[in-house]
């Protein structure tokens, strides 16, 4: 469960305080299907980079399964993001030069494990890619290195699967595969949060959370939810 | 993270550019094979004049000196009874032999030619002492020496003027010194100049038909025990010359005591200074392959910004980012470190296998490595690899996950 309680966030600027949050309260169970919507500077990314515990709330409170993740030091919060998130990026950002099953055991590294070939084989049939585990990232399709992404986020078995902008740049067929294979892993029961901009992909969300002006403008369950035909 | 993975992850990045990489650790390269190198041709030109000086190292020369006190007694000369005081072994137990010596300068003609030789009056041991051997016949014995035999052993370039360079042409014939007959009973090898212009006889022989009679030495030869017992060899000397000459204030002392032990001392310790003066320079053109390597750790750390920002993203700790770039420049340096001690010691082989091609100057001239300088160039890579890289990877270290998966 991830709440957040009385969340502001504040950016310095040279001498100028730039509020990029103020007072945000947010509740997410387990097992949702959330998109985070809002115009550019409507707090948005600072709320994806605080859910996602790459940074800190000026004050309140941030609670992802319990633990407060809201005061801790550089250290805890990658040991955090090493357990308990998953990250998709608009961008795919995998490493260079580096294989997708390689891609995909990366988090393991960082987690410790020793075993780790084959649950990142297991992640990847899970998304469909067994046959391209020796391509490198600039040998597979935009929507394949997205899929590779995804498994590499699903390898620690996160709390969270957060999804930045994750059809940003897809073609239309291969966005479709991509929220496909969100839904599924939702329909499996991992909570996903997808911030976006785009209504098509958050039409096809369970909820929806509007943001302006650093506050959450509306937030309401939808009844009828897009289908994605792939 | 273990440290193989760390470890894992370094080499790709190295391997990703390999260009700039092997570059890089070039700098290093030639810095480390420098340093080896010139530190081996110092201590090979060391132990090259060491060789060739070491069996004379443990002679003590003894001649005349005017006293230099104006006023005083006049100088007393070296005689026969200087040397027999020297001889006997109660006075002193460092002392293996002692031999004398006179010498001048006389015409040594044939019927054809005249040279200008030293004459030199001594013992049978003379050539033993000297460290010489004989080029054809032989050195005059005992037995020539009691019976005052008019016979001399020529220096090579006294033989080979008067009577060819076949140094057996001179055997049993005749040469005259002084206007006197000598017979030539053998003549030595080459010992450089002015070792070779001389005429060696024995001193009762050379005292009667040269320099006239007396008892007159004028230098005494003292062969210490071994090279390390010559300052206790030489007080000895002075002891017991002193002692004869009823010297009681050094400063009129009427003999010099002179010996290649300490001139040694002096050249090893000058040349000691050289080598590690150009060590200094090689250590600098480390310095710079040292500054290259923090160049290129810098570059790759802004190249990766990106990289390192989805690392922290996936759990990445400051200190798993460290390690990694740590290990790179690490492995940078000490590969390089490991490569330059190879090319150093190669190149110092190849040098001990040319050196006696550049003639006979060179011929017992080895570049010798040593550890310690092999230890020394490896240890400083690494401290280079950790300096150089400390700073870079302690900047990636340091990036903020947002601002890093940000940048372009």
């Amino acid at each position: 469960m991830i709440q957040l309680e009385n969340v502001s966030k504040v950016y310095r600027m040279g001498k100028v305080e730039v509020p990029a949050l103020s007072g945000v309260d947010l509740t997410i169970d387990d097992g949702e299907l959330v998109a985070i919507m809002g115009p550019s500077g409507s707090g948005k990314t600072t709320l994806m980079n605080i859910l996602g515990c790459l940074d800190v709330p000026t004050s309140g409170r941030y609670l992802l399964d319990g633990t407060d993740a809201s005061r801790l030091s550089d250290n805890r919060l990658a040991k955090i993001r090493s357990r308990k998130i998953g990250f998709i990026f608009q961008s795919f950002n995998l490493v260079a030069r580096t294989s997708a099953v390689r891609n995909v055991e990366l988090p393991l590294v960082y987690a410790g494990v020793h075993a780790r070939r084959n649950p990142a084989r297991h992640a990847l049939a899970q998304v469909g890619l067994s046959d391209r585990e020796k391509f490198m990232p600039n040998e597979l399709s935009g929507g394949q290195q997205q899929r590779v992404a995804i498994a590499r986020a699903l390898i620690n078995d996160p709390t969270l699967l957060l999804a930045d902008e994750p059809t940003g740049n897809l073609d239309t067929a291969s966005s479709a595969e991509i929220l496909k294979l969100l839904g599924a892993l939702n329909d499996a029961g991992r909570t996903v949060v997808i911030i976006t901009h785009e209504e098509e992909v958050a039409g096809f969300a369970k909820r929806v959370v509007r943001m302006r002006d650093g506050r959450i403008e509306s937030d309401r369950v939808q009844r009828s939810r897009t289908e994605v035909t792939a | 993270m273990n440290l193989q993975e760390a470890v894992r992850i370094a080499l790709r990045g190295l391997r990703a550019n390999r260009l700039r990489s092997v570059l890089t650790m070039l700098g290093i390269i030639i810095g480390v094979a420098a340093v080896i190198l010139l530190v081996a041709i110092g201590n090979g030109v060391q132990s090259s004049v060491n060789e060739k000086i070491q069996p004379l190292a443990n002679l003590i020369t003894i001649v005349p000196s005017a006293g230099n006190v104006p006023g005083g007694a006049p100088p007393k000369d070296l005689v026969d009874a200087d040397v027999a005081a020297l001889q006997e072994p109660a006075m002193s137990h460092d002392i293996a032999a002692v031999i004398p010596a006179t010498s001048g300068k006389a015409l040594t003609e044939t019927d054809s030619y005249r040279f200008r030789a030293t004459v030199i009056g001594s013992t049978d041991r003379w050539l033993d002492l000297n460290n010489g051997d004989m080029a054809a016949g032989s050195f005059f014995d005992d037995a020539q020496v009691r019976s005052t035999a008019r016979v001399v052993v020529l220096g090579p370039s006294v033989a080979s003027y008067l009577f060819g360079n076949d140094p057996a042409a001179a055997l049993s014939h005749t040469v005259r010194i002084n206007r006197q007959t000598f017979r030539v009973i053998g003549v030595m090898q080459s010992v450089g100049e002015p070792g070779d212009s001389v005429a060696v006889m024995p001193l009762n022989t050379a005292r009667r038909y040269i320099f006239g009679g007396g008892d007159k030495v004028n230098q005494i030869i003292v062969q210490a025990s071994q090279a390390s017992a010559v300052p206790a060899a030489e007080d000895d000397v002075i002891r017991v010359l002193s002692d004869r000459h009823k010297i009681k204030d050094t400063a009129n002392r009427d003999f010099e005591v002179q010996s290649l032990r300490s001139r040694l001392d002096t050249f090893n310790q000058i040349l000691r200074i050289l080598t590690l003066f150009t060590a200094a320079v090689a250590a600098i053109s480390l310095f710079v392959g040292a500054i290259g390597v923090l160049n290129i750790m810098l570059v790759s750390v802004t190249e990766r910004t990106r990289e390192i920002g989805i690392r922290k993203a996936i759990g990445a700790t400051r200190r798993a980012i460290l390690e990694q770039f740590l290990i790179e420049s690490l492995v940078l340096a000490g590969l390089g470190g490991f490569i330059g001690i190879g090319v150093g010691v190669g190149l110092s082989i190849l040098g001990s296998i040319l050196a006696p091609a550049l003639g006979p100057t060179f011929a017992t001239f080895a570049p010798a490595v040593t550890i310690p300088s092999v230890v020394l160039s490896f240890a400083i890579s690494l401290v280079i690899g950790l300096v150089a890289g400390g700073y870079p990877a302690n900047r990636a270290a340091r990036l903020r996950p947002i601002e890093a998966l940000r940048y372009q």
